[in-house]
């Protein structure tokens, strides 16, 4: 498979697109059958906390309701616009996805207030570019000096844009080179035991 | 124990309060400030203004989940007024994303009120389609083909704004907004493949990675993060574009006062830190 | 003020004050509204893989289409619920070396033109002046740093010591970046509560 998909990319042939299409296909269709078990998983979790009677377990039965009231409706009724499934995600997915991550800002300044110490020259350096940087990106930056952003996007640009690339440039190698050892059989790892 | 040490050990419920108030304050009480315009949101905003109107459409791509909603929203929608005010024609394509459909029913919800835009005349809207790098390299074939119908269920080939309109030749440019590393996937299809040109919107936490591609030019601009979305909103308004609500521009009062309060608890940590390391050796 | 009489805000935001409460501690409000989350999440999954992978990928192929190649990639995805049995688990590896090996094959390419390619040429002095003198000096030392096949010592050592500058440089941006975002976040939701639900700001 891995060669094929290799000497695909280089045909610009309608039939090598079409192959590259079914192969797709043929992953998302994989993909539902691992998503069956995954949420197998999740209910067998859900279900042994039940049994279990373990810490909070009768929450468990209100995630049971949510996830069958939510796939019902969605399943039964549809998913467009103006449907049951459309305002759940509206006004339930989107304020509790929304929320939980926008706890990160209360946790990264903690985090930033405990841990981040200049010990040393490059943790000092790091901090430095830091604060500069979040100065620089709101306007009260440019308010205390006027060049300020100018100076942020030319760190951007420059240094920042340097090592990114050479992380990139690493991490693209790194990906070549395991994508070739999964195709050649020498990394065998994903398939689980030492054979 | 002394002061500094004391302080160190601060509650850590205080600093939430502290950065709580940071945004709250400021929103309340309306501190709004001048926003500067970068380099990379004036040559995404320059590239879509050079769309000719009611020619060629943008094709705008919504590849983001609830969860980066507050910073990706806002460039969605700027954009959007950009184009319905200068009568360029859009095509919202709900992405590589589930939840991406979502994200643009609600940014068309909210726009194409103001602007009295038409589906099938001033936007397409195309729903999502599994298949990620699979779907964008078919663009590249035959849009019509890929998805069959709109979002709405409607025939995609008895659409009057989709007369003429193929493939990426079709389409002079595909902004990507997405939180995560999808644009690249345009990069590498779309752009490497077809020679198709592509901006981005995207997250602050992705910004600072991609411009290598800014600075080769596989992005043609970037708007990144809140301040990114700002920016072009000021450059909208600069231009007389009609906008009712700038909801990353209402933002940034508060994004500075929380990058202060950030700055000085980051400051104040590390004095405090030398003075208890230097007491402990004096000791 | 003006709060907002639509139900669907104050269950929004009911929701929202749920997670927030976990702020001060962990508390059944919050984890009323996090196992909820977990539920709603999976049975919304669950309803789009339904229409946008299980009917168009699979039944409209084969009951509508006569595409009856279909029945391949389905028999493949079949042996994943071999997982159930201890004696016939090894089945999976069929499924999962396919999506392997073709996601590695996809890879390599696009990886070749996107980073490789595409960046090295980026890199290249073509204009010769101190920004890009300094990207340049940026790019070299940075992978060299990431080169521990070689210890790092004497000139070798003092090149990867400038390439740490550099990442530091990169990750004390990146961290900025990550503040804002995250600020942003909770700009965005303190705007719903503030605007949508209680109406106190424009």
């Amino acid at each position: 498979m891995g060669i094929l998909m290799m000497v695909q990319f280089f045909i610009p042939h309608p039939l090598s697109t079409r192959l590259y299409r079914a192969v797709l296909d043929s992953m998302i269709i994989i993909g539902v059958f691992m998503l069956v078990f995954a949420w197998r998983s999740l209910a067998y979790f859900h279900i042994n906390r039940i049994r279990r009677r373990t810490e909070h377990w009768w929450y468990s039965y209100l995630t049971f309701t949510g996830w069958i009231v939510t796939a019902a409706l969605g399943i039964g009724l549809g998913i467009g616009a103006g449907t049951p499934h459309q305002l759940i995600f509206n006004h339930i997915l989107i304020p509790l996805q929304a929320t939980m991550f926008s706890l990160l800002a209360f946790y990264i300044a903690s985090a930033a207030f405990r841990a981040f110490k200049a010990r040393n020259l490059e943790a000092g350096l790091l901090l430095v570019a830091a604060v500069v940087v979040m100065l620089g990106r709101v306007p009260i930056g440019q308010m205390i000096y006027s060049r300020l952003p100018e100076v942020v996007e030319w760190i951007m640009m420059y240094p920042n844009m340097a090592a990114q690339r050479g992380i990139l440039l690493g991490v693209g190698l790194g990906m070549i080179s395991t994508a070739l050892k999964i195709i050649m059989g020498i990394e065998r790892g994903y398939l689980g035991g030492g054979d | 124990m002394g002061f500094w040490s004391k302080f160190l050990k601060l509650d850590r419920r205080w600093v939430f309060l502290m950065i709580g108030l940071s945004v709250l304050i400021p929103l309340v009480a309306r501190i709004s400030m001048p926003t500067a315009v970068t380099p990379p949101v004036q040559n995404l905003f320059d590239a879509v203004d050079a769309i000719e109107p009611d020619g060629k459409p943008l094709m705008l791509a919504f590849d983001f989940a609830p969860d980066t909603e507050p910073e990706l929203m806002p460039m969605a929608t700027a954009i959007l007024r950009h184009c319905f005010a200068k009568g360029i024609k859009v095509i919202l394509y709900g992405g590589l994303y589930p939840q991406g459909a979502g994200m643009a029913q609600l940014a068309l919800e909210e726009v194409t009120a103001e602007y009295d835009a038409e589906s099938g005349i001033d936007y397409v809207f195309l729903g999502y389609v599994p298949g990620a790098g699979a779907v964008v390299l078919s663009m590249g074939e035959d849009i019509k083909g890929t998805f069959g119908r709109d979002y709405y269920g409607v025939r995609l080939d008895s659409l009057p704004m989709l007369n003429g309109v193929r493939n990426y030749d079709d389409i002079p440019l595909v902004v990507d907004i997405s939180g995560s590393s999808v644009p690249i996937l345009w990069v590498l299809y779309a752009g490497a493949r077809y020679g198709q040109e592509v901006g981005v919107g995207t997250t602050a936490v992705s910004a600072a990675q991609y411009y290598p591609f800014l600075q080769t030019g596989q992005f043609a601009g970037m708007l990144g993060g809140l301040k990114g979305a700002a920016e072009y909103e000021k450059l909208n308004e600069d231009a007389g574009v009609r906008q009712i609500r700038k909801r990353a521009s209402i933002g940034m009062g508060s994004q500075s006062i929380a990058h202060i309060l950030m700055i000085a608890l980051i400051v104040l940590g590390n004095i405090g830190y030398f003075v208890t390391v230097r007491k402990g050796r004096n000791a | 003020m003006n709060i907002s009489t639509n139900v669907w805000v104050w269950i929004a935001s009911g929701f929202t004050l749920c997670i927030y409460s976990f702020l001060y501690g962990d508390n059944p409000f919050y984890r009323f509204a996090e196992y909820l989350f977990v539920g709603v999440s999976v049975g919304w999954a669950m309803a789009v893989v339904w229409y946008n992978s299980v009917i168009p990928k699979i039944w409209t192929p084969l009951a509508e289409n006569n595409q009856y190649w279909v029945v391949l990639p389905c028999l493949l995805g079949v042996l994943v619920f071999s997982l159930f049995t201890k004696k016939q688990s090894w089945l999976v590896r069929w499924p999962i070396a396919f999506v392997m090996g073709a996601s590695a094959g996809i890879a390599v390419p696009v990886d070749f033109q996107g980073y490789i390619f595409e960046q090295l040429q980026g890199s290249m002095l073509t204009v010769l002046n101190v920004s890009n003198a300094v990207a340049f000096i940026g790019v070299v030392t940075t992978l060299l740093y990431f080169y521990f096949s070689k210890e790092h010592k004497g000139v070798f050592g003092r090149f990867a010591g400038v390439g740490i500058w550099f990442i530091m440089v990169a990750f004390g941006a990146s961290f900025g970046y990550t503040v804002m975002a995250r600020i942003s976040l909770l700009i965005g939701r303190m705007q719903f509560l503030l605007h949508d639900w209680l109406g106190i700001i424009e």
